[in-house]
């Protein structure tokens, strides 16, 4: 498959997480757009791993990509434990996960 | 059109359309369920790009472990049945205007660079390769990359408290 397809279909998918976040207002839906952005993101990186093709001097070319790919699943991970338990204390203060609701720091 | 081609192209449309249900469903657990058919469909890439190890982890720990983390909030808020309250139509308009233009820009970046390599285009080796297997993958994360990987322990541990400090009642 050629790489611009990937590069396409990835940039769509990124784009679709984007209006996700801008046109959603429920937090946890928002939160959802953005693990689209983050496995676009990830599709880019396993497809362009694979345009090395391997060679006796470097037979494990490319294989950085897929290592930066389970880097960012383990960021992904951590960040929707934490955001979620944001969005459950916010909940359990204002009984309204509606982000135009959360528009301030105080009170 | 080989039987690659095919398979891609499914899993593109499949890709998409599930991607695009996760935004326009109204009920919150449906746009999960979409958002977990969005994450298999990308597997099938991985599968076929043959990175057989990530397409295993992103099942589990996306479609495993943190769907069924968004879900166990939705249901503990009792989420899944209110819809959102009022939706103001222009807002959504100039969301959707902005998202379409950066798409615009990219795809037409993205027509640019294909035009410049239709000589030599830069081909994804589908269905070949031995970078993608466990062992491969293994042996270089437990080598080159073992600091960074000690570094996610500490991320997780933080991730952890940080989580059980939030909500913990006060």
């Amino acid at each position: 498959m050629p790489i611009q397809y990937y590069i396409a279909l990835a940039v769509t998918l990124f784009s679709i997480g984007v209006v996700g976040v801008l046109i959603r207002r429920n937090a946890i839906i928002v939160f959802m757009c953005i693990e689209l952005m983050l496995n676009a993101a990830n599709l880019l990186l396993v497809a362009f791993s694979k345009t090395h093709p391997a060679t006796a001097a470097a037979p494990m070319a490319g294989i950085d990509g897929q290592l930066f790919v389970f880097f960012v699943m383990v960021v992904a991970a951590a960040e929707v434990s934490v955001g979620l338990a944001i969005i459950v204390m916010l909940y359990r203060n204002t009984h309204s996960v509606d982000v135009d609701f959360l528009n301030r720091l105080k009170n | 059109m080989g039987i690659t081609a095919i398979v891609f192209w499914i899993l593109c449309a499949l890709t998409l359309f599930s991607a695009i249900m996760v935004l326009v469903s109204k009920n919150p657990v449906h746009s999960v369920l979409w958002l977990v058919a969005t994450f298999f469909s990308i597997s099938g890439h991985y599968i076929m790009l043959n990175a057989q190890f990530l397409a295993i982890v992103n099942i589990i720990v996306y479609a495993g472990a943190i769907m069924v983390l968004f879900l166990f909030v939705i249901m503990l808020m009792n989420l899944n049945t209110r819809t959102e309250l009022k939706k103001n139509l222009w807002m959504k308009l100039a969301g959707v205007i902005s998202g379409g233009m950066l798409l615009w820009i990219l795809i037409s970046v993205v027509r640019t660079y294909s035009e410049q390599t239709k000589a030599h285009p830069v081909i994804a080796a589908t269905n070949t390769g031995h970078i993608g297997l466990i062992k491969n993958l293994g042996q270089v994360l437990f080598t080159q990359y073992a600091l960074p990987f000690e570094l996610c322990s500490v991320l997780f541990l933080s991730a952890m408290v940080g989580a059980v400090v939030i909500g913990k009642k006060n």
